[in-house]
């Protein structure tokens, strides 16, 4: 299949997990979909690093940072990343979601506390439940309109 | 010391199946009764104490803190626990009847290798191309010289008298969608680097796919490829039981789980690796996985007593020897030549993001369920250009990968919605 080439008014956008998380199964996909809404991705592959994220980021400065990990460590591996991309002045402003299977519980309860536990540790996007993946597209899309999130 | 390879050989002989979980704990109240769990089910069983990722990634300080703060872990963190809280945990649990091997899907494993040894443990599983391709940004000539000295730790134990086993990933590559021909080369080539270096009890993996037909001759493949080029050391067959997205539905986990227990049985292999009815959701309890472990032993026994039928050839075999030879005609030393078929694309791990990987080759599954090559690269085998749907748009992949989840979610469904029959 074609991928519909990324046009001027596509982002540039980062796609990673964190150090931990070695799935990436979550990553060629979050790739796949994003290209073919016609964005340009860096895909930073299985287990990265906390500095090779944040100099990946700060370097090319994109549009918006995908922090995607289903390996249970999320929750804790989020809140340890986030401070340091804003501890970047390039990366001040720079939208960050983080999404996937982020807790080792897997209980709702639970996933919803913590999702605003990461809104208040000023993410921009928390994306773990049942119609995720739409979810996403909407503030990818919103975000490419230049509607505020 | 457990002799793992032992105890598997002799359940063999007697006709049982070997099953076994995934499962660690770091907090060692709960490991100890999840392994005392796993030892009285009723099944043959083996014991697995699964690291958790902070270990795996050679991130010993989070881990280190993670147990001080009282934070549970997603596994063991066996390099952080002292060797003697790791022997306490073991005691009066693991021994001959009960040996105990440990997971930990590492690149660079010395740390942990040299942990399960200060324990008094021996028997543990990855390969340097199977947890480092999928897993690590590890460059892959570091983790095979990583995986060289791990086997050189487990073969000096071998020579202090202990029988360490090594089983190898490469058959479980990716978890899915990988073509069997190179799931049967990547075990066979990590089983003969494991020999090279020292092992004399091996284990091959393989892991069920998605298409019964196709994984019955891709284990006889196996099968007769170790009885070829491993004449000389120990080695049986672990199946594992589905890795890629489980069925949601109870029913459906069940039927995934009933249909890897009879593919054990029916090609010879000795060990299974269980999957649980929670595992679409989260980690399973040890409750689930001890269910799992008996279902798996009572439908294993039950095919035991099923007529065989016959496997069908439709190539696998031959694919797989061509990528093995393709292999070990770059080097007589299998980790270099491991090394060289990646650069060179002749070995290429479909969607694997690694930078060491060529990253060209790409598969799709066929109208039957059937795995197939859309496109092999630089590999030395033929793809079957236009057969099926190549996975190659997020919604194909996504369709690809949740192909079997959606197949064993609706045959429950079926089974459950079927009409009752008529009573005589």
């Amino acid at each position: 299949m074609e991928h519909t080439a990324a046009e001027p008014s596509g982002l540039d956008i980062v796609v990673t997990t964190m150090a931990s998380d070695s799935h990436t199964w979550n990553l060629v996909f979050l790739q796949l979909l994003l290209e073919e809404l016609g964005h340009r991705v860096t895909n930073l592959g299985a287990c990265v690093p906390d500095d090779v994220l944040v100099e990946e980021c700060r370097r090319r400065q994109p549009d918006l940072i995908v922090l995607s990990s289903v390996n249970g460590h999320g929750h804790h591996d989020g809140r340890r990343v986030l401070p340091a991309l804003r501890a970047c002045p390039e990366l001040l402003e720079t939208p960050v979601v983080i999404g996937g299977k982020l807790g080792i519980t897997g209980a709702a309860d639970g996933d919803d506390t913590a999702a605003r536990g990461l809104l208040a540790a000023g993410f921009d996007g928390v994306f773990t439940d049942v119609g995720a993946v739409d979810a996403f597209k909407v503030f990818v899309q919103r975000l490419a309109a230049g509607v505020p999130a | 010391m457990t002799a793992f390879g032992a105890f598997v050989a002799r359940a063999r002989s007697q006709g049982r199946l070997v099953v076994q979980p995934r499962m660690g704990m770091s907090r060692l109240d709960e490991m100890r009764l999840g392994l005392y769990a796993t030892r009285n089910a009723a099944a043959t069983t083996v014991g697995t104490l699964t690291v958790d990722s902070y270990t795996r990634t050679g991130a010993l300080d989070e881990a280190r803190r993670a147990i001080d703060d009282g934070t549970a872990l997603n596994g063991y963190p066996i390099a952080s626990y002292p060797p003697d809280v790791t022997r306490s945990l073991l005691r009066g649990i693991a021994d001959e009847e009960f040996p105990v091997q440990v997971r930990h899907g590492s690149a660079r494993p010395e740390r942990i290798v040299a942990a399960l040894l200060a324990a008094g443990l021996d028997a543990t599983e990855g390969g340097p191309v199977s947890y480092c391709l999928p897993y690590s940004r590890l460059p892959l000539r570091e983790a095979v010289t990583s995986w060289q000295r791990c086997c050189e730790l487990l073969a000096a134990a071998q020579e202090a008298g202990a029988q360490p086993h090594l089983e190898t990933f490469g058959g479980c590559m990716m978890g899915q969608l990988c073509p069997p021909s190179l799931l049967i080369a990547l075990s066979v080539l990590e089983g003969m680097f494991f020999r090279q270096h020292g092992l004399r009890s091996i284990s091959l993996s393989y892991a069920q796919q998605t298409h019964t037909g196709q994984d019955e001759e891709s284990v006889a493949a196996l099968i007769r490829i170790a009885a070829d080029r491993l004449p000389d050391i120990d080695w049986h067959i672990v199946i594992y039981a589905y890795m890629g997205v489980y069925p949601q539905s109870p029913g459906g986990a069940q039927l995934l789980l009933d249909e890897a227990a009879r593919l054990s049985v029916r090609t010879g292999a000795a060990r299974l690796i269980v999957k649980t009815t929670a595992e679409a959701h989260r980690i399973p309890t040890v409750e689930e996985n001890v269910r799992a472990l008996e279902t798996a032993a009572v439908v294993a026994g039950e095919e035991g007593r099923a007529p065989r039928t016959g496997i069908a050839d439709t190539g696998i075999h031959e694919e797989a020897c061509a990528l093995i030879d393709a292999v070990l005609d770059l080097d007589a030393d299998i980790g270099r030549a491991l090394v060289r078929s990646f650069a060179k694309g002749r070995l290429d791990v479909p969607y694997c993001l690694h930078p060491d990987n060529a990253g060209r080759a790409r598969s799709g599954l066929d109208s039957s369920g059937r795995l197939y090559w859309t496109d092999a690269g630089a590999m030395p085998v033929a793809g079957r250009a236009g057969a099926g749907r190549s996975a190659t748009g997020s919604r194909e992949l996504l369709d690809a990968l949740s192909y079997v989840q959606r197949t064993f979610d609706e045959r429950a469904f079926r089974t459950v919605a079927a009409p009752l029959p008529l009573s005589p």
